[in-house]
């Protein structure tokens, strides 16, 4: 290709031959904070900055709306005590939106997907097909989770879904994702999502879990047994059938070893699988920055390895919420305002107000994480801060992808 | 099929509007997207595998993992899961990779 060509074709893909010299550094608009994502961590970073006095916050969000997957989140929210227990995830997600915009120190990009985090602290993204770029001083990436895929023959027909495409579906659009379902895994998303099916109007033939025990909360498992609806522990699916959309899934068994017991085999006849096996941190952006990361499982995979303050090995940027790894949006919302309190001690030089805020929040998400539900996440949080090897040796990806 | 009555939600549509997938016109409320309105009409294949030419549908529905890919008035690769149907619009079946329009 000759390069009078590649010029024209760059300039078609929005102008990516200016991709290729940064320009003048000066040329650049320069801000206190950037913030990706405007899901609960996202937002309630930029929230708490321009509350402590930022005054030039930009907030990236890829979709047009702000709220992540809390615009779905039909469900009551335990939390803790003083952090919207007993509100609906759909609510929180507008209370928080209606701070954003009210705080005239952020300025809220939505459908601007940031691209890059490259060389001097640019942040490159994509707004109107144009490709721009800003300055921050600090950064915070709150880019959430993506789902987890389960291995099984077939489990790529059209009509097997992630739970969140089945809450996007029904609870975002009021768009039935089809009349009978198999849900696959009784962990919170699992057991929530199949009641929302229920409320819905949609039949869900069973529930299937594989290990011994349902994960999610005993009031929701209550509520879908009292509805009728089997939940199989021990049980997992061994392939889905079809032509050109999902028809049948054959479940089966499980015996202590996660082997398939023969002859346990039933032929479910369903038209949609839900599969709600878990979440893993969204961190393609950290990594693409150059943060190191740790394979750790508690976190539902590779994680950012970060300090006490959410900073990660990467100076200035930081991590919050389900980027950081999977807990809840609670959890997320409060490390969200922990990195917004953090880059503002950084950019300020702190002060005692600043060391109160810190205190207030910092306990409220040790509140959240006492006890043996969050002993999984303390332990995963360990191994992400560095104080335990475990895990570090599996840098799998970091090592794929250095520079 | 869209839901009508839901005990906690009450879907605000969107304006009616039509758009075509494959030439055939389909009904849409403004606001949802692409991958959306066609599941409401009951078309689950939207894209073929490139390898093994298998069928593929929604899956995340949130713009993470190139299921729903599509043509959308001519341009290739378009996420249609987060991308807003549009009156009008022609959505078709993506052949291969797709090429760079123009």
């Amino acid at each position: 290709m000759d390069k009078v060509d590649k010029m024209d074709r760059a300039d078609k893909m929005g102008n990516l031959d200016k991709v290729h010299k940064m320009g003048n550094l000066d040329e650049i608009e320069r801000i206190e904070l950037a913030v990706v994502g405007g899901g609960p961590a996202g937002l309630a970073a930029a929230v708490k900055a321009a509350e402590l006095g930022l005054e030039s916050i930009v907030l990236f969000e890829r979709d047009n709306f702000l709220g992540g997957q809390l615009v779905k989140q039909t469900h009551q929210f335990f939390g803790s005590k003083d952090q919207y227990a007993g509100t609906r995830g759909i609510d929180i997600a507008e209370e928080l939106t209606d701070k954003v915009r009210k705080e005239a120190a952020i300025e809220v990009k939505t459908g601007a997907v940031v691209q890059g985090y490259y060389e001097d602290a640019v942040i490159g993204y994509l707004e109107d097909e144009r490709f721009q770029k800003v300055k921050p001083e600090k950064t915070i990436i709150a880019t959430g989770a993506a789902e987890k895929m389960l291995s099984f023959p077939n489990n790529d027909l059209p009509g097997i879904y992630g739970a969140g495409a089945v809450q996007t579906l029904m609870n975002q659009y009021g768009i039935l994702p089809g009349e009978e379902i198999l849900m696959i895994g009784a962990g919170n998303i699992g057991l929530i999502v199949t009641y929302q099916l229920l409320q819905a109007g949609v039949k869900v033939k069973a529930v299937v879990e594989a290990t011994d025990k349902i994960g999610g909360y005993a009031v929701h498992a209550t509520k879908i047994r009292r509805a009728g609806i089997p939940i199989l522990t021990k049980h997992t699916i061994k392939e889905a059938r079809g032509d050109s959309k999902v028809e049948e899934a054959v479940i089966c068994q499980l015996d202590e070893n996660w082997n398939i017991i023969p002859g346990t085999e039933e032929i479910l006849e369903i038209d949609t699988i839900c599969l709600a096996v878990g979440l893993t941190p969204k961190i393609d952006l950290a990594l693409q920055a150059g943060c190191q990361m740790a394979y750790v499982p508690e976190l539902g995979g590779d994680v950012p390895v970060r300090d006490e303050d959410l900073e990660m090995t990467e100076e200035n940027i930081y991590i919050a919420g389900d980027a950081g790894g999977i807990e809840e949006a609670t959890a997320a919302i409060l490390e969200g305002e922990l990195a917004a309190i953090n880059a503002v001690r950084a950019i300020s030089g702190g002060g005692s107000d600043l060391e109160a805020v810190y205190a207030e929040v910092s306990e409220k998400l040790a509140d959240l994480r006492r006890g043996p539900v969050g002993e999984e996440i303390r332990s995963g949080l360990k191994k992400a801060r560095g104080d335990e090897n475990a895990g570090r040796d599996r840098y799998s990806r970091q090592r794929r992808y250095s520079k | 099929m869209r839901i009508k009555d839901h005990p906690v939600l009450d879907f605000k549509r969107g304006k009616e509007i039509k758009f075509t997938f494959n030439g055939r016109e389909i009904k849409a409320y403004e606001g949802e997207t692409i991958a959306a309105a066609l599941h409401a009409a009951g078309v689950k294949e939207l894209k073929k595998s490139l390898k093994h030419d298998r069928p593929r549908g929604l899956f995340c529905a949130i713009g993470n993992c190139s299921s729903c890919f599509m043509e959308v008035d001519g341009e290739p690769n378009v996420k249609t899961c987060v991308i807003e149907v549009k009156e009008g619009m022609e959505v078709n079946t993506q052949q291969g990779k797709g090429e760079l329009s123009g």
